[in-house]
């Protein structure tokens, strides 16, 4: 039997799914009345996101060794991606080459 | 060996291999095309990552990024993601159809969701055809950093062509199952992937359009 089938009922789908709309909602929310900012942005994303991985795709149910397989791997990767944030600041601000 | 270990394949079994229809363990208790999918959705978050960190260095590093999304691009964004969460929500209304052993629910649902994903593509085409009529292009465009085109288009028309390839993977995972041709499970592991273009456009609505929302 599927992971999936383990899940009796559709209630929590039905208020993940009123959660992320409205999430989305207070985002643009936000974004129109305080202005746009990534860190204001980013972190509602990230709730979304969440929700959506373990209520939707059901990562939840599975096994906590494949969440660990897949998770933090994935976080890893993304956060060493980060490293080109002191290029961008260097060209939006410094001088390209040092004399 | 434990009879802890082995799985044993119904379609094996039903059909007499000569493997006596027994199959190695399935691993983290998943069929291993499930965990395909997820090692491939992993990997395209990877890519999309990088797509979105990389529009992140050029917008950081121009002087002049263009702000130009109004607030009707904004609430045009605002339905498409509607219409995206609820694809998301038919298809898990697919999936439990088909693990009931409701072909014809399965198919319906599958099929709207399919439907959805083409409202969402025409309402996003709609969109690209406002910018370019304002004189966006790739390299070029009337109101600021030259790459501001470059990085919307790539992004969106990489997340769009994503939603296009899973309406086409759904409506024949749909067709297919209906025919008995496919199990549950291929509707399940194909509801996976469209959960992840759902879960790529919750980053690109804010980090595209939010930011960039006409002051």
């Amino acid at each position: 039997m599927s992971q999936t089938a383990k899940t009796n009922g559709m209630g929590s789908t039905y208020f993940v799914y009123g959660a992320i709309l409205l999430i989305a909602v207070v985002q643009v929310i936000v974004a129109m009345t305080m202005g746009p900012s990534l860190w204001r942005m980013l972190p509602l994303a990230v709730i979304q996101a969440y929700l959506a991985v373990m209520f939707f795709m059901h990562l939840r149910d599975e096994k906590p060794a494949l969440r660990l397989a897949l998770i933090p791997g994935t976080l890893f990767v993304l956060v060493m991606l980060n490293m080109i944030w002191a290029d961008s600041f260097r060209l939006a601000v410094m001088k390209p080459f040092a004399k | 060996m434990s009879h802890a270990n082995v799985a044993i394949e119904p379609a094996f079994a039903a059909h007499g291999t000569h493997a006596t229809g027994v199959t190695e363990e399935r691993p983290f208790a998943i069929p291993s095309s499930k965990l395909v999918m997820w090692l491939f959705i992993i990997s395209d978050a990877c890519t999309f990552g990088a797509v979105l960190f990389a529009y992140g260095y050029i917008r950081n590093s121009a002087a002049d990024w263009p702000r130009v999304f109004e607030a009707a691009s904004i609430w045009n964004s605002l339905l498409m993601t509607f219409i995206l969460v609820s694809t998301s929500l038919t298809v898990l209304f697919a999936v439990r159809a088909a693990q009931a052993e409701d072909r014809a629910g399965a198919f319906r649902w599958t099929m709207i969701t399919a439907a959805g994903g083409l409202l969402f593509t025409f309402l996003h085409i709609r969109e690209w055809l406002n910018l370019i009529h304002e004189g966006a292009r790739l390299f070029t465009n009337p109101w600021g950093a030259p790459m501001f085109g470059a990085a919307f288009f790539s992004i969106t028309g990489l997340h769009m062509l994503h939603v296009v390839g899973g309406v086409v993977a759904l409506t024949v995972v749909a067709l297919s199952y209906r025919a008995g041709r496919y199990a549950a499970r291929h509707i399940e592991i194909w509801a996976l992937y469209w959960h992840f273009v759902d879960l790529v456009w919750m980053f690109v609505v804010p980090l595209v359009y939010l930011l960039n929302m006409k002051r």
